[in-house]
């Protein structure tokens, strides 16, 4: 084989909670009941339009998810591979991730940001900004030809955006005229005007703006450095692609390694009463009262302690930074799930006084079955609203974390990481914009567009609930904020 | 009044206790101190002899929690786990790994901690109220659509951005105040004010619109269109009604957060130089100085348990249906 599949931890919960997604999905299509609130959702012009950002969000953190270790060249007998673990969007972005330069470089540019000493052929030297390795090296007269071919490219980029665009536009209309048994003409009407039911017209027009941005950043990435590079040459665009998969992972898995246990425990300590509820709600009280920085940061410099005693439990860095970013989420999880666990548990109090729970009680079903069938159906919805509202805070955390130090691995790229080491760059003279800007931009696309999404999921399924889950949330979530 | 609030106070003991097990097995279980012990000897100096001696000096070298070879109560109390915890309790932190005193440390960095904490929360409680009151009074107009969305816009960029843009504009680009650093007394405001500045931005967009759904859930409610029907004016009905009432979810989530702002905040410290208590705390977490973070965890749980104290007795003074007992 030419590579070796390397399924990390965080990959192999990342698939597991999109194949639950799409059971979940399979589960739902069939039951109007569960369907309604999604329908309403669908009808959210800001959530729809934040769903096609979050989706292409998502491509790129899926693809950053499968890894592998590529072989190396040597002789036949016995195989090796590649210490480096490489991911398919790696592969995909190979022109960004191999064109690493000495030093900083300011976006789309053809020479080094600092003056060096040049030798020349004669042997005069001269102090003057060196030309780069690798951005516009295809150029033969560099000083006439780079703003038009930076122009040539950036418009074939656009072309290729808007192809891309009305092939997908097409189809849409196509496939509605098909199921409505419609013309494509009356479906297009209808979306042209704003009246069709989910929000088409303003999801394309998000899309159009987003791909016009990405179709000549693609086609410039080849060529150039389209965000510059950083301290180390590397390209800044590619790091912040990368970002968005840890961001993605924190958000994502923290809320969901914690479920079980707040799931359980808030049930049973509502459901129960009496001793139960008392200890657990100690738990809470007393996991609750610890500020969450410092019990992450005392809990990461434990793990780190641990990791730098076992050094042979990982083959490869990234293996290694890995299991931190798991425990990451981890202890995440562990200061933020009391929030929920209270929420449940307050639903758990209600419910156990509903008359079907009393009658279950009545005919002697078993108290796993009447929390299987009466409460958790019942409480899903919360659950829900705390995961998508839970997610943009912990995208935000994660780069005051790894500011701190007690974040992700440094050698993990990551809004955090990026901005950490990018700390002193405004200060420089002259000042270097270029990497803050660009972990700041995605870090903003995509928090903002959790958070739209997050506010049209809570108001479909519990337009009710708004403030005093809010409040009970906001303080769930302080730690990011106030931090 | 008195007899709940001895319940309360009563209550909290067993939390404390709960917090410092676990700090416990958090330091000393999970990296043992023969682990300290190495790691603070440095890889070269390890021996049996210098462990033991390094654990000797810091009374660690007794059993964790049960000591089997003394008797009767001592076989609890002469143990690795009790005698920290007790000093814990006596606010008797110790001496920090460069030898300094905790609890010296901590009566020092605390002042420039609140100088940045106690107005960045004070003026930042108005701003918000005021922004949503505003927000509130022009619901369902054009102004009110713009300001959600810019609190949403402005909720979604992180802190880190207002710090680090913030600190460019007003202190690199206009000279307005000095980028970082700190001065005790009246001189020190010019150091004080872009940290509250920034701070109180930082929080705005999260803040003013929580509070502005909660004033607009309030004016919805049947005695807001008594009060209008009796003739109120508009002003009236919101101050003297609607604002009087939507304090009271506003003060549960405030007040817990008075007693932690001795602790100040991480990031803002470590950014702009303040010697308070979060930028102690981000210097141990660097420096691993388990001590000192240990120290810090025990005070923040008991800051955080008493603002949980406040926030009832807050409750029950701002709300009259709310009867202790």
């Amino acid at each position: 084989m030419p590579f070796k599949p390397v399924v990390l931890w965080t990959d192999l919960l990342v698939f597991l909670l999109i194949g639950v997604l799409i059971a979940a999905a399979i589960h739902t299509r069939r039951r109007e009941h569960l369907l309604a609130p999604w329908k309403k959702v669908a009808r959210s012009v800001y959530g729809m339009c934040a769903l096609v950002v979050l989706l292409a969000f998502l491509a790129v953190g899926l693809l950053d998810s499968l890894h592998f270790r590529s072989k190396l060249p040597g002789e036949s007998g016995q195989v090796n591979y590649a210490p480096e673990v490489l991911s398919v969007f790696d592969l995909l972005a190979a022109p960004m991730r191999k064109k690493v330069e000495k030093t900083y470089s300011a976006p789309l540019s053809l020479h080094s940001f600092a003056k060096e000493t040049v030798t020349h052929a004669d042997g005069t030297q001269t102090r003057e900004f060196p030309r780069l390795r690798h951005g516009g090296t295809h150029l033969k007269d560099s000083a006439t030809d780079h703003v038009t071919d930076v122009a040539r490219k950036a418009v074939g980029g656009l072309g290729l955006a808007l192809v891309t665009w009305l092939v997908v536009v097409i189809l849409t209309i196509a496939t509605i005229a098909r199921r409505r048994a419609t013309t494509p003409s009356a479906v297009y009407a209808g979306m042209l005007r704003g009246q069709t039911d989910i929000p088409w017209r303003a999801m394309f027009v998000t899309l159009a703006v987003m791909l016009c941005a990405l179709g000549p950043a693609l086609a410039l990435s080849g060529h150039y450095h389209v965000m510059g590079t950083d301290k180390v040459g590397q390209d800044v665009l590619y790091q912040a692609l990368k970002s968005i998969r840890t961001g993605l992972v924190i958000g994502t898995l923290t809320t969901l390694i914690m479920l079980p246990f707040a799931l359980a425990l808030g049930l049973a300590a509502g459901y129960f009463g009496g001793w139960i509820d008392d200890v657990i709600t100690y738990l809470y009280t007393t996991l609750n009262s610890i500020p969450g920085v410092l019990l992450i940061a005392a809990s990461i410099l434990l793990s780190q302690a641990w990791v730098d005693r076992h050094p042979g439990l990982f083959e490869t860095v990234t293996e290694r930074a890995d299991v931190r970013l798991l425990f990451l989420c981890l202890i995440l999880g562990i200061t933020s799930w009391t929030g929920l666990c209270r929420l449940l548990r307050g639903e758990a109090l209600k419910l156990r006084e509903a008359d079907y729970v009393q009658a279950a009680h009545a005919l002697g079903v078993s108290h796993m079955r009447i929390a299987l069938r009466h409460l958790l159906p019942n409480v899903m919805h919360i659950v829900l609203i705390v995961i998508v509202m839970d997610f943009s805070g912990l995208v935000l955390a994660e780069a005051v974390l790894s500011y701190v130090g007690i974040g992700v691995d440094p050698s993990m790229i990551s809004f955090g990481t990026m901005i950490n080491n990018a700390r002193f760059e405004l200060a420089r003279e002259p000042m270097v914009w270029w990497s803050l800007a660009a972990a700041f931009f995605f870090m903003f696309v995509l928090v903002l567009s959790a958070n739209l999404f997050a506010d049209a999921v809570r108001d479909a399924f519990d337009p009710r609930l708004r403030s005093g889950w809010s409040l009970t949330l906001s303080r769930a979530r302080a730690m990011g904020r106030r931090t | 009044m008195i007899a709940y609030l001895v319940r309360r106070i009563l209550y909290a003991v067993p939390v404390l206790i709960g917090v410092n097990l676990l700090t416990f097995l958090l330091f000393f279980y999970v990296n043992s101190p023969d682990d300290m012990a190495r790691m603070h000897l440095g890889d070269k100096r390890v021996t049996p002899e210098a462990i033991t001696k390094w654990k000797a000096d810091r009374g660690y070298d007794k059993a964790m929690f049960f000591n089997s070879s003394a008797d009767g109560a001592k076989s609890l109390t002469n143990t690795v786990f009790f005698e920290k915890s007790v000093s814990l309790f006596q606010f008797e932190f110790g001496a920090a790994d460069d030898g300094r005193d905790i609890g010296h440390d901590i009566r020092q960095r605390m002042w420039p901690s609140l100088a940045i904490a106690v107005p960045s929360f004070l003026v930042g409680l108005l701003c918000y109220i005021t922004m949503a009151l505003l927000l509130a009074l022009l619901r369902a107009t054009r102004i009110d659509l713009i300001g959600v969305i810019l609190c949403v816009a402005a909720m979604s960029i992180s802190g880190l951005f207002y710090i680090i843009g913030g600190q460019w504009l007003i202190s690199k680009l206009w000279h307005w105040v000095p980028i970082s650093g700190y001065a005790d007394g009246v001189a020190g405001w010019r150091f004080v004010v872009l940290p509250v500045l920034i701070g109180i931005i930082g929080g705005l967009g999260g803040a003013a619109r929580l509070y502005r759904t909660l004033f607009i859930e309030e004016m919805a409610k049947d005695y807001v269109r008594t009060a209008r029907a009796k003739g109120l004016s508009e002003s009236r009905v919101l101050f003297g009604h609607v604002l009087r009432n939507a304090m009271i979810p506003i003060l549960t989530g405030v007040v817990v957060a008075i007693p932690t702002l001795f602790i100040g905040s991480l990031v803002m410290e470590s950014f702009f130089g303040i010697p308070g208590l979060g930028s102690y705390t981000i210097d141990a977490i660097q420096s691993q100085d388990f001590q000192v973070v240990r120290a810090m965890v025990f005070l923040g749980s008991f800051l955080y348990i008493i603002g949980l104290i406040l926030t009832d007795i807050s409750y029950t003074l701002a709300d009259p249906r709310v009867r202790v007992g």
